[in-house]
């Protein structure tokens, strides 16, 4: 129970600002994100974000005590109750942000937590697979919502929801108008589970059931119908955005309700009945009219009392009964009424049945839908349809598994405990509260939100008895129309089976192809690239850096100029003789101890050429280490098989690497005398040498860089050193002491590699 | 490999490495030498010791561990770093005082944060590098 | 003078990249040393040739007299020096012990980490 005390809290906090923005005030309050980029971590709250917090915060604490029962026994409970409580949080963050970038960042929080809710019984594949796909879908859609987010700010030059909205510009005259809107709405859809991106919804049904009440029917896949009301005012009011958002809300309206009467799960029948919901909202959202926001808004409110309430009840029924199949449960209402009851209260709101809240959502749909400024008889009829399917699915699970024979139950069900009824019964009382008495929160919450969407006042007056109208007579023929297709029920889905199986392909199939696609490509980018051999990588290495040299120059017509060889005196030329007779004798010798000797021959050519260029510390340096290490080679190396044992391996110069070695060779000589030929910035040196004595009391320039003005390189490369050397100390130390047998086993493959 | 002539001679010779190890250590700031240069010469004066008379007997010379050594270089390079953080100035920055002389810059010891920032270089490389050559001499 | 480095460097580039393609690891740390000495160098070059005096400012005096080889290259290069040698010097312990451990110096039959596909010829003797 402690678990609601948070929401309740914020339920309260926000339920205190109500008065405040129904006067028409705006809250803001920011504090300096990331300045250098001009971005806020800014908040706003007006009419629109203030109805979702009060909703997320308030469904949040029905929830919340609801869980509480419902997860006893679950293995990771606590866990469970944080990330709902994270995932409460990004929602009000999405809902309450006004730069678009934290706008941005709370929605894919909400993505994470909701991937990490569907599969809160990792143990399952289908859960695990379920929540991956959600994040999938709506993870992709989020960062084409981010692409989208950042063109508008380039284009509005601001990234404050706010400052855009007051600025006036005029984003649908831009021409990246068409980006910024695909961009946008890829993410709103995929979010809210409109057609194409649908499947993941009904398969988020993995989650525990207060995870599908709270997330996937009240408040998370509602974000993306937030994201398209918030930006109507920017995006919205054109051809492009009226026939998107219609056609897409109609097609998903539409298509659910139907196949949710296909379903025998009630969890997947009310996450079709969800996804109609959706695509109703972005329907009534694209017209754009007043009468048509404010259907959306009240239908929003509605939608979210009566779904949450009839996720609960199935949760209730599936605690009870251990099943969801509706073919499976009957006459329920006699053993469990006080369900029954809080069932029926919410389906008959679906329903849209009055004195219910839901008939004024849908007297307002239909009032809307006939005053559309186009085809207004598609919408109309679109909403009909959806409608009357969906009267009927609310028969489905508010009717059907509480009438008819009762049935014998090994262990004879219950109504839940009080945790659990509680929260369901005030939302089913507040529905017909509401219903009864509009006025309670048509000014108060109604209207403050549409005059955010629609950037005016709205008269708004809502009521249960309109008179005699057209919606009215809709309403008759709907509900006709729905108590028909629930009579019929069997042969509806009788037909829908024959459909279905006449349908070739589907949204998630293709899905379903495109992630297995994606699998061989990485697979074969893998094979290609990540192969495991040495050689190969630095092939590729040194052959993406003689393509992209050698490009640069031919483009930029850079050459050396000039190469003056005369002006090197002649112990220069002994070292450059010295270190190329030391590089071909390492390369052509047999023996490691010839190799060995050489390379500390062109150690010793190196340091020659430091000393004629007054490196004196480096050459000393570059002496001392040279010996070292051919210390340390003559100490390993001569342990190692040699040149000569493995001889057969190497089959003379090798034509490939001699060539990729050349075109190196060359070219670095290229870019140095490219590069000496133009002409050297030497104030940073400058800046050492006049300042070493005065500011660092040292005549050594070079030891005063090291040391002082960029000792902090420094304590970077000793430490570097340090832990070379502690790892390498490690390595030979540390080592597992192994049985002889082994170690004989390990000779005996070296012997074999050598010989094979 | 066991040679008198060697065993005797290093004696001398990796005592007379050390000293002037320390001497270019002392120097670096304002001729060539410093932390690098001084720290590898003592490396080197304990490889040949090691190399002619032993791992064993040179790492009794050394008294302290190769890496307890590194680690104290790096604590040294630290507090040097940190020593103008408690003067309220950025990390690393060079602190001077000199004990004796006339006041005026002349005459004196000058001790600074840089020159214990060099000792810390300076024994990071002799431990870490002779942590590695005795690790080698000894198991392979 | 720069002419005469650049060429030697370019040398000495070849070099270390033919040894680091060879499949013997052991001719792969030689390319390596190579290679990173050639570097340095190309640090030397970059920075100039101002001739032999070294840059140190004589007693007495706030700055250097006449032009002096440019300090800053130099001190990059002592950084890169140590470093580098630090880092051969895992290098070779690394060598060494994967040879103790699977008993081949190819680089090309190092493989306990990414094994071939087909499982026909297996390398590795742990």
């Amino acid at each position: 129970m402690i678990v609601a005390a948070l929401p309740a809290a914020l339920t309260v906090f926000f339920a205190s600002l109500v008065p405040e923005i129904a006067a028409g005030q705006v809250l803001r309050w920011a504090v300096p994100w990331i300045p250098g980029l001009d971005i806020e971590f800014s908040f706003l709250a007006d009419g629109l974000s203030l109805l979702f917090s009060l909703l997320i915060s308030g469904i949040g604490v029905v929830v919340m005590v609801y869980a509480a029962a419902y997860m006893q026994g679950y293995p990771q409970v606590g866990r469970f109750f944080i990330i709902m409580t994270l995932f409460m949080l990004s929602m009000l963050g999405a809902v309450l942000a006004d730069n678009v970038l934290t706008l941005f960042v709370f929605w894919e929080l909400t993505t994470l937590t909701s991937y990490f809710l569907i599969g809160f019984t990792h143990e399952t594949a289908t859960s695990r697979a379920a929540a991956l796909q959600a994040l999938l879908v709506t993870g992709i859609g989020g960062l084409a919502m981010l692409a989208g987010l950042v063109l508008l700010g380039l284009v509005g030059d601001s990234y404050e929801l706010s400052v855009l909205r007051a600025s006036g510009v005029d984003v649908t005259a831009d021409p990246l108008y068409g980006a910024i809107l695909v961009l946008v709405l890829l993410g709103a859809f995929a979010k809210s589970a409109q057609f194409p991106f649908h499947f993941w919804l009904p398969n988020a049904m993995a989650a525990p059931t207060p995870v599908s009440a709270y997330l996937h029917s009240a408040t998370m896949v509602k974000l993306g119908i937030y994201l398209m009301a918030r930006m109507q005012p920017l995006l919205g009011g054109t051809e492009a955005w009226l026939l998107t958002l219609t056609i897409v809300g109609g097609i998903t309206a539409v298509m659910s309700s139907v196949w949710s009467l296909r379903q025998t799960d009630l969890k997947q029948l009310l996450a079709y009945t969800t996804v109609m919901g959706l695509g109703t909202l972005t329907l009534f959202l694209g017209l754009g009219t007043e009468a048509a926001t404010t259907a959306a808004i009240a239908f929003l409110i509605i939608h979210c009392f009566y779904k949450a309430t009839l996720f609960l009840a199935v949760g209730a029924i599936d605690h009870a009964t251990h099943t969801r199949d509706r073919d499976a449960l009957s006459g329920l209402a006699r053993v469990m009424p006080l369900t029954f009851g809080i069932a029926l209260a919410a389906g008959l709101s679906m329903a849209g049945v009055p004195p219910f809240l839901g008939f004024i959502g849908k007297e307002l749909m239909y009032e809307a839908a006939v005053t559309a400024p186009s085809a207004a008889w598609l919408v109309a009829g679109a909403a009909l349809a959806a409608n009357a399917l969906m009267i009927a699915a609310a028969g489905l699970v508010a009717l059907q598994p509480f009438v008819g024979r009762a049935r014998d139950w090994p262990q004879p069900p219950h109504d839940p405990p009080v945790a659990m009824w509680i929260g369901p019964i005030v939302l089913a009382i507040a529905g017909l509260v509401l219903g009864l008495a509009p006025h309670l929160i048509d000014q108060r919450v109604i209207a403050p939100a549409v005059a955010a969407v629609a950037g005016h006042d709205p008269h708004l007056h809502l009521k249960l008895w309109h008179g005699f109208n057209l919606p009215l007579l809709l309403s008759v023929v709907t509900v006709a129309a729905g108590i028909g297709l629930y009579v019929g029920r069997e042969r509806v889905r009788c037909w829908l089976g024959t459909a279905e199986r006449l349908i070739p392909g589907s949204a998630e199939r293709a899905y379903d192809h495109a992630l297995a696609g994606l699998k061989r490509l990485a697979a074969w980018q893998t094979a290609l690239l990540q192969h495991g051999q040495l050689r190969g990588y630095l092939t590729t290495i040194f052959g993406t850096m003689i393509v992209l040299i050698a490009a640069a120059s031919l483009r930029g017509g850079v050459w050396p100029t000039d190469a003056d060889l005369t002006d090197a005196p002649a112990f220069a030329w002994f070292a450059s003789a010295l270190i190329i007779a030391g590089s071909v004798i390492t390369i052509i010798t047999r023996y490691r101890l010839a190799a060995i000797c050489a390379l500390g021959a062109v150690g010793i050519g190196t340091a020659i050429l430091f000393v004629s260029h007054g490196a004196v510390d480096v050459a000393l340096t570059q002496l001392l280490v040279d010996t070292l290490f051919v210390v340390l080679l003559a100490v390993a190396l001569l342990k190692l098989p040699s040149f000569w044992d493995l001889r057969h391996r190497e089959t003379g110069l090798r034509v490939g690497a001699a060539a990729i070695a050349v075109a190196v060779g060359s070219l670095m000589t290229m870019v140095l005398l490219v590069i000496v030929s133009v002409p050297l910035d030497r104030r940073l040196t400058a800046y050492f040498e006049s300042n070493s004595v005065p500011l660092a009391h040292g005549h050594n320039i070079v030891n005063v860089i090291l040391v002082d003005f960029r000792a902090l390189d420094t304590l970077g490369e000793i430490s570097v050193v340090a832990v070379a050397g502690l790892a390498a100390y490690a390595l030979i130390k540390l080592r597992p002491r192994r049985d002889p047998t082994h170690q004989s086993q390990g000779r005996s493959a070296a012997d074999q590699s050598a010989t094979g | 490999m066991h040679s008198l002539i060697l065993a005797t001679a290093t004696r001398l010779i990796a005592a007379l490495m050390l000293v002037f190890s320390v001497f270019m250590l002392l120097r670096g700031h304002n001729d060539p030498g410093g932390g690098f240069i001084g720290g590898l010469i003592a490396v080197t004066a304990f490889a040949l010791y090691a190399k002619s008379r032993g791992v064993d007997e040179a790492r009794r010379a050394l008294t302290v561990h190769p890496t307890n050594l590194a680690v104290a270089g790096l604590g040294c390079a630290l507090i040097a770093g940190v020593l103008g953080l408690v003067r309220g100035q950025p990390f690393l920055t060079g602190q001077w005082i000199t004990i004796g002389g006339d006041g005026h810059g002349h005459g004196g010891l000058a001790l600074s944060s840089i020159l214990l920032f060099d000792v810390g270089v300076y024994l990071v490389v002799v431990g870490s590098v002779l942590g590695v050559i005795f690790a080698m001499e000894e198991e392979i | 003078m720069e002419a005469l480095l650049a060429i030697t460097v370019g040398a000495m580039t070849a070099a270390g990249v033919y040894l680091m393609l060879s499949w013997n690891m052991m001719r792969f740390l030689f390319g390596l040393v190579v290679i990173g000495n050639a570097a340095n160098l190309a640090i030397l070059t970059v920075g100039r040739h101002y001739g032999p005096a070294p840059p140190l400012v004589p007693d007495g005096q706030t700055a250097p007299a006449e032009l002096v080889a440019n300090a800053l290259p130099q001190a990059l290069i002592l950084t890169a020096i140590v470093i580098s040698f630090g880092i051969l010097a895992f290098t070779v312990v690394l060598l060494y012990r994967a040879y103790e451990e699977m008993g081949t110096i190819s680089g090309d039959d190092m493989r306990v980490a990414e094994p071939r596909p087909q499982p026909d010829q297996s390398t590795v003797g742990s």
